[in-house]
């Protein structure tokens, strides 16, 4: 009997494929090495690191105070000694406030797509693990908040309870918390019915350490995958959110509420009223680039 | 088929019965009374008390669900407690004006997605593979708020050939040229997101059905390029016509924010309104109907690939 679910429990390769291999290797070995292979990926990668490192030393990084501004040198444009990418509307410098914004915009990319990660996940792997009545049950109620375009949906709530960075997170996990449930729900579905779960469920092994040990391993990667997407609209659509007016509050730095009052200058110095943009397409872009590697590295297929 | 239609229409009742309740609860998730952020904190009591049997803030919860369901269905969106004015009749204005951006904007995406999603799929890892592949990746990754403005700045600002913002005379549908100069730079911005989403999903699709047996069987039948291809994009439609109704109502849905970049009277700007005027009506009103929409859409592009795709019909 054990040695039944010992087999069974390390199902992430199949006896066909390590046979093929001439040097057996585990799943996440096999996938390391996919990605140090992919160059792409690896540029992606370190540019992430380079993005998130600023961010994080934002206090080492930046050359002033992002809340400090001056009368005297408003709307200074890219290359000013001292202020090497220019000055916003009220003389702050650029640089700093990017640097320091990334604070910000990253929490407010990330953290919406764990919680939904982890909501999502449980009530995904709920539906697809539970009986018919709980699949319906979670489904149908997914299937409701599938019927509000999301911007849509993130615009209203926020709207109803007020601008405000706890806001912003909260109606962005709400939003992409049923996709979420989606994915997962899918992907259970279809490692449900394969044998080494009947397998384990044959060998009489409870149902906590099925999921544990057989169905969670299958469905991460491609919960991993669908997150790492997510973590880019939601970056694009929280700072949306600050561009409008509903997200983070002045004078706190955030590329797009940045953006938003650098938009009353763009007649004075376009350049760098488009620059922290830049930062959301480049950071954003990173986040596609890494799902779409890791997507190719773990040879997944996300059901659309 | 027709038990198909009316097993989908059954679940699309339900699921506009659950939106029309996501959206009543939607107000409640204010704390306190919806009042209290209508009106000043030293309004009369009385004046507080009479307003509240007025809107129904009184009476029980179902009770108000209830009367405001009713409401909706006979086609009243209740009045703005900012304007005085029907919620219905302006919302289907600002909607008529979205129209007249969204349409375009998915016509101009679809296509474009789809021919690049082909040519990168034909020429797998060629150059145009990765040249179209970095487009569609850039069109998912771009803010389309800041596209937006960077488009103004360089053809309104620098160039000065294009208006930086407004809908021109009148309003609607485009009489003039002058009319469709506003159009150009909204719908290319509104483009970019459908673009890039089929651009991705075509490209995927097309590979997937290249790798069946059947087009290189066709090809050993002697069939010429262009047939194949109409043969692969046959298989390629159900998909990409599901994922195209979702863009579809995502443009209707969600072009507030380039809606009020360039400043265009839609429905995403009449949300933004009543969101900053505390406008509750108009914020239901708004919802609650471009959430049918994409019901309805929804629906539609179903009943379509059923229609395409007899497997379709379970």
């Amino acid at each position: 009997m054990a040695e039944i679910t010992a087999a069974a429990g390390a199902p992430q390769f199949d006896e066909a494929q390590e046979a093929r291999e001439f040097e057996p290797r585990g799943y996440w070995a096999t996938v390391g090495a996919r990605l140090r292979r992919d160059r792409t990926t690896m540029a992606v990668g370190l540019i992430m690191v380079l993005i998130i490192a600023l961010a994080v030393f934002a206090p080492w990084v930046a050359t002033h105070d992002p809340l400090q501004g001056s009368v005297l040198r408003r709307l200074k444009p890219i290359g000013t000694p001292g202020f090497f990418l220019g000055t916003d509307e009220t003389g702050r410098d650029i640089w700093s406030r990017l640097v320091y914004g990334g604070r910000l915009s990253l929490i407010c990319g990330i953290t919406p797509v764990l919680g939904a990660t982890c909501l999502g996940g449980f009530l995904g792997l709920l539906a697809g693990i539970g009986g018919r009545l709980i699949n319906t049950l979670i489904m149908r109620v997914v299937d409701v908040f599938y019927a509000f375009p999301s911007v849509l949906l993130a615009i209203a709530i926020c709207g109803v309870l007020g601008a405000g960075i706890g806001n912003t997170l909260l109606s962005l996990t709400v939003v992409f918390t049923p996709p979420m449930v989606r994915v997962t729900e899918s992907l259970t579905t279809q490692v449900r019915s394969r044998d080494f779960v009947e397998a384990a469920r044959a060998s009489a092994a409870p149902m906590l350490a099925i999921i544990r040990q057989q169905v969670l391993p299958n469905v991460l990667g491609g919960m991993l995958v669908y997150a790492t997407s997510l973590v880019s609209i939601s970056i694009i659509l929280s700072a949306g959110l600050s561009f409008l007016g509903l997200g983070v509050t002045p004078p706190h730095p955030e590329w797009g509420l940045m953006l938003n009052a650098l938009r009353q200058a763009i007649f004075v110095s376009p350049v760098v009223a488009a620059l922290p943009g830049v930062a959301i397409v480049i950071t954003s872009l990173c986040f596609n680039l890494l799902s779409d590697g890791l997507r190719s590295a773990m040879d997944i297929k996300l059901p659309s | 088929m027709a038990r198909f239609i009316i097993f989908r229409l059954l679940h699309t009742v339900l699921i506009l019965f659950g939106v029309s309740i996501v959206v009543f609860g939607l107000i409640h998730l204010i704390p306190g009374n919806p009042l209290d952020i209508l009106l000043p904190p030293e309004a009369p009591k009385e004046v507080v008390d009479r307003l509240k049997v007025e809107f129904g803030f009184d009476r029980p919860l179902y009770e108000q669900y209830l009367a405001w369901l009713w409401r909706v269905l006979s086609g009243n969106l209740g009045t703005s407690v900012f304007t005085g004015l029907g919620v219905t009749h302006e919302l289907l204005n600002a909607l008529g004006n979205t129209l007249v951006l969204a349409l375009p904007a998915a016509v101009l995406g679809f296509t474009l997605g789809t021919v690049f999603g082909t040519v990168s799929a034909f020429n797998y890892g060629r150059w145009p593979d990765k040249f179209f592949s970095v487009l569609t990746i850039l069109g998912l990754s771009m803010p389309h708020y800041w596209l937006a403005i960077v488009l103004v700045v360089v053809f309104a600002v620098i160039w000065n050939i294009l208006p930086a913002a407004g809908m021109g005379s009148g309003g609607g549908w485009p009489t003039s040229w002058d009319d469709v100069r506003y159009l150009i730079l909204p719908v290319i911005t509104l483009s970019m997101i459908p673009m890039g989403v089929i651009g991705r999903m075509v490209r995927s699709t097309v590979l997937e059905i290249l790798s069946h047996e059947f087009p290189t069987a066709l090809r050993a039948k002697g069939l010429r390029g262009r047939r194949i291809l109409f043969h692969v994009l046959k298989n390629a439609a159900p998909p990409a016509l599901a994922v195209m109704g979702l863009q579809l109502g995502y443009l209707l849905g969600g072009s507030i924010l380039v809606e009020t970049v360039f400043n265009w009277p839609g429905s995403g700007q009449f949300m933004n309104l009543a969101i900053f005027r505390r406008d509750i009506p108009v914020l239901q009103g708004t919802v609650v109907v471009i959430a049918s929409f994409f019901v309805f859409i929804n629906l539609l592009v179903d009943v379509l690939q059923a229609l395409i795709d007899p497997r379709m019909r379970r």
